[in-house]
């Protein structure tokens, strides 16, 4: 269906081809999963595909891309609407009109169908997607997980036999996950449609995927294959593989059940053991909100939240989109004010305080790192810094080469990679030495390794008794990180205690190792591995 | 196999076709702008505004009313300002205060800073003004009542991309504001103040590049989702359509100059005509480039026509009336009187109520 012919693709302002050497054919009717650390050209190879490569983003292709028999360097994307469906990582970017059924109509009418089809295909995406209760909402006023199902169904409407997807539940919450991947299931079981989609959260996705193809990045060629065999030797994969692989189990599982089935012996093994009991924490509280509620606009975004951040103690927030969590940490930083009850941080109330107070007290990661940073160099960016923190020059320079060595001060801040961005941000915010860190969503964009850098960070400021607050949908960082975790349900804080016990119990935000081996109190696969690591010890 | 109905059915809670209510409100702003008379204008502005708070539905648009009633405010404000500071045209004999005068030098003759502020000055201006702001506020409740967006499906096929253009630069400066307010809380978080000129200027580079990546992404968005396909027409009705549009365009300019000049009466309304029947011309050839089709467009029925009917007709009077009775339509500031609310002219304003009574219901599907 999707054929590369020696595909390189080399954009004007860079040394190295963003892709090279591409050659494999993808068969009709699979799910493809484009893995591959940050940077490895998943993007590119997915813009080859939809046409938007080199025809939108410039660049020189070299090699052929077809699809369906159509080439993709002669169609520009619109003469590739009936065959390609594109979704971007941003639903709200790709919405054209102002209701979901009209949405759902555009790529029709640009075809020129006839009315009728368009009416009969409308209704059928409505009850496909389960999006006819919403059919005459505007986009922009749906949740997350609605809008990622609208911009799929606004692609499919026009019945293409290609469907092409970036990050699709990157920025979701499990639940909205489910029901997304759920779609593209159904797509691909009844209607045949091959699916070619990139995901950083394997966890998520790669139980479905019928092939994947690896982009090792570094110049290495593509791998295409069969999921488990290719996840054996993967750079990046998700907690299942990585228990199977510290367990030794081949073929390996790629779902929780199947890693299930296979862990009665490793369930035995551990038999009698328990994850080190998690850290405590003595800190004094640095932060308290007491029956906190807020509205934005007509809607009561937080209703009576009570919560104690406290030195040296790592909190995971989690929630559905929507929950309250991004109002919670404005809040903290006093860009809210309150509608009534208290936010105290550090002896100042935040809405009320100087800003150049409160920064030496709290600061906030934004979900978007881009927001903070406004200068042109990394070395411009840390003086900035330093100037705003009224901290001593170098300040910043010397976290930035703490948190992301080897990094050339004349790079702009935009040609960060999105790790490496997050991490600059985050040296900015502790460059005036607050005692609070709240970051929002910190791995969204993220790679397995940018991960880890950034829990090891998180880690040794904690352990430099920093108080760490992070909204999150990640369940596996929340597990591997956080002393505690707090649950936001509509404003409401409905469950709040140490990590182990709220995630064992709730279904949703359980990680994998917790769900293979339940019901033994496993979360991570660190865990596990230390545990078989004493065990051959002994 | 019957066929199915294809345009949304015309019975029970619907929208109401965006065209209507923009000849309405277009109606009611050409009727504003034929008098400076305030107790009319502000019927006008009333009127408007009631029929938007009947008939708006809930969608995210409907409440971008209340933003056009504040920059019709802004817009009366500016223009008193100016009067203080630049003075008035208007000989008055009422000096309300003497500000302190800047002397200029005499290249700069006729331009006068502080001075004289007199109730004259003043009351025109608050009357100029009122207009302008009741202009904007008409606009304002077609916004509130039909988005723009809906507007252009109802758009002939030929200038559906110009329509495009337009409706993507609207929503521009709605984005652009969620941008500024969003940096500016993000230089908060830097120690930096987010009050005055500086925090907004501080983040102006961040927010047109913000604003570029964003119209980037909407257009590749587009473009795969088939935006501008064309059919495939011969070269030469190409050529005939780019030769008509263009013609046709030369001929309402050329035309439109000669009426307003008042010298070329005689030749100017048949060029008029005849460059209006070439762009139509033109228009129509062109749309067989446009594959598009519409899905489910809005019917027009009687309600449509009532609707459409009573702007055009609360235009109509007004002109007619202003030409009969123009005092009562521009009340005179020179010797002061108190403006009087003319009987004629403020029926004929009332009869922009009528979609109050006759449009249907806006559905309730947003939350």
């Amino acid at each position: 269906m999707i054929t590369f012919d020696q595909v390189s693709v080399q954009y004007h302002d860079t040394a190295e081809p963003a892709l090279r050497g591409v050659d494999l054919t993808i068969p009709e009717g699979e799910l493809c999963l484009l893995v591959g650390p940050s940077g490895s050209g998943k993007s590119t190879l997915l813009g080859t595909v939809s046409g938007l490569v080199p025809h939108f983003t410039g660049g020189v292709l070299h090699g052929r891309v077809t699809v369906g028999g159509r080439d993709t360097r002669t169609h520009r994307p619109r003469e590739l609407t009936d065959l390609v469906g594109t979704v971007g990582q941003d639903p709200l970017a790709h919405f054209v009109t102002d209701s979901v059924e009209d949405e759902l109509a555009y790529g029709m009418e640009s075809l020129g169908l006839a009315p009728e089809v368009m009416r009969r295909r409308v209704e059928e995406t409505l009850d496909l997607l389960g999006l006819a209760e919403l059919r005459g909402r505007a986009p922009s006023s749906l949740s997350g997980g609605q809008q990622q199902r609208v911009a799929i169904g606004s692609v499919l409407t026009t019945h293409p036999r290609v469907l092409v997807l970036d990050e699709p539940t990157s920025a979701l919450d499990p639940g909205a996950a489910e029901d997304v991947l759920a779609v593209l299931q159904r797509l691909v079981h009844d209607l045949g449609t091959t699916v070619l989609m990139a995901e950083h959260r394997l966890e998520r996705v790669v139980q479905y995927a019928d092939q994947v193809l690896l982009l090792p990045g570094r110049g290495e060629p593509p791998v295409l294959g069969e999921p488990a065999e290719v996840m054996a030797g993967s750079p990046v994969h998700p907690p299942v593989v990585a228990l199977g692989r510290a367990a030794g189990w081949s073929p390996l599982p790629l779902s929780v059940r199947d890693a299930r089935r296979r862990a009665a012996p490793l369930r035995a093994r551990l038999d009698g053991r328990t994850p080190p009991p998690p850290a405590v924490a003595t800190g004094e509280a640095v932060a308290d909100v007491d029956r906190l509620a807020v509205r934005r606009g007509p809607v009561p975004a937080l209703r009576g939240v009570r919560l104690a951040l406290h030195a040296g103690e790592i909190t995971a927030l989690m929630g559905r989109n929507g929950a309250g969590k991004s109002t919670l940490l404005s809040s903290l930083v006093g860009l809210h004010r309150p509608t009534s009850g208290t936010v105290r941080v550090g002896g100042l109330i935040p809405h009320q305080a100087r800003p150049k107070e409160l920064i030496r007290r709290i600061g906030l990661v934004p979900q978007d790192p881009r927001d903070l940073l406004y200068a042109e160099t990394v070395a411009a960016e840390c003086a900035a810094a330093d100037r705003d923190a009224a901290a001593e020059p170098g300040t910043c320079r010397a976290l930035v080469s703490r948190l992301l060595p080897g990094i050339d001060d004349a790079t702009h801040p935009r040609d960060l990679s999105e790790g490496q961005r997050l991490s600059l941000a985050l040296a900015v915010v502790l460059s005036s030495r607050p005692g609070v860190i709240l970051l929002d969503e910190p791995t969204r964009g993220l790679d397995y390794a940018a991960k880890e850098r950034l829990i090891e960070i998180l880690r040794s400021l904690a352990a430099e008794s920093h108080a760490i607050l992070l909204a999150t949908h990640d369940v596996e960082l929340a597990a591997e990180l956080a002393h505690r975790t707090v649950i936001l349900a509509e404003g409401e804080i409905v469950a709040d205690g140490p990590t182990p016990q709220v995630v064992l119990s709730s279904p949703a935000f359980a990680p994998q190792v917790a769900k293979i081996l339940a019901p033994s109190p496993w979360l991570t696969v660190p865990q596990v591995v230390n545990a078989l690591a004493t065990e051959a010890a002994s | 196999m019957p066929k199915s109905r294809t345009t949304r059915p015309a019975v029970g809670p619907r929208q109401l076709h965006p065209g209507a209510w923009w000849l309405w409100a277009l109606g009611l702003g050409a009727a504003a702008s034929r008098t400076t008379n305030p107790l009319l204008l502000l019927l006008l502005v009333a009127v408007a505004g009631y029929v938007v708070v009947t008939r708006r539905g809930d969608a995210p648009w409907a409440r971008s009313y209340g933003t056009f009633l504040r920059l019709g405010l802004l817009v009366i404000g500016i223009r008193l300002v100016f009067a203080v500071v630049l003075g008035s045209p208007v000989p008055g004999t009422h000096v309300l205060v003497t500000l302190p005068q800047l002397p200029l030098p005499t290249w700069a003759q006729g331009v006068r800073i502080g001075g004289r502020v007199t109730a004259e000055g003043l009351l025109f201006a608050l009357y100029d003004g009122l207009r302008l702001g009741a202009l904007l506020v008409c606009v304002g409740a077609a916004n509130a009542l039909a988005s723009p967006a809906r507007l252009l499906r109802a758009m002939p096929g030929a200038l559906y991309e110009a329509g495009v253009a337009v409706v993507v630069a609207m929503t521009f400066a709605p984005n652009l504001v969620a941008d500024v307010q969003r940096l500016r809380a993000a230089r908060r978080l830097r120690g930096g103040t987010d009050r005055g000129v500086r925090a907004v200027l501080g983040v102006g580079l961040p927010v047109l590049e913000n604003a570029l990546e964003r119209s980037v992404g909407l257009a590749a968005a587009m473009d795969t989702r088939g935006f501008g396909r064309t059919a495939d027409v011969p070269p030469r009705i190409a050529r005939t359509t780019a030769a008509l549009t263009l013609l046709g365009l030369l001929g309402v300019c050329v035309s439109a100059y000669g009426l307003l000049t008042a010298d070329g009466a005689g030749w100017a309304l048949p060029l008029l005509l005849l460059g209006l029947a070439s762009a139509a011309g033109g228009l129509i050839l062109g749309s067989r480039r446009a594959v598009r089709t519409r899905y489910r467009p809005d019917p027009w029925t009687l309600r449509e026509w009532s609707v459409a009917g009573s702007g055009v007709a609360a235009a109509g009077l007004m002109v007619w009336l202003s030409s009969r009775d123009p005092g009562a339509f521009a009340p005179s500031l020179v010797p002061l009187t108190a403006p009087r609310l003319p009987l004629l002219p403020a029926l004929a304003a009332l009869i922009g109520l009528l979609p109050a009574v006759t449009a249907p219901t806006p559905p309730r599907s947003a939350s």
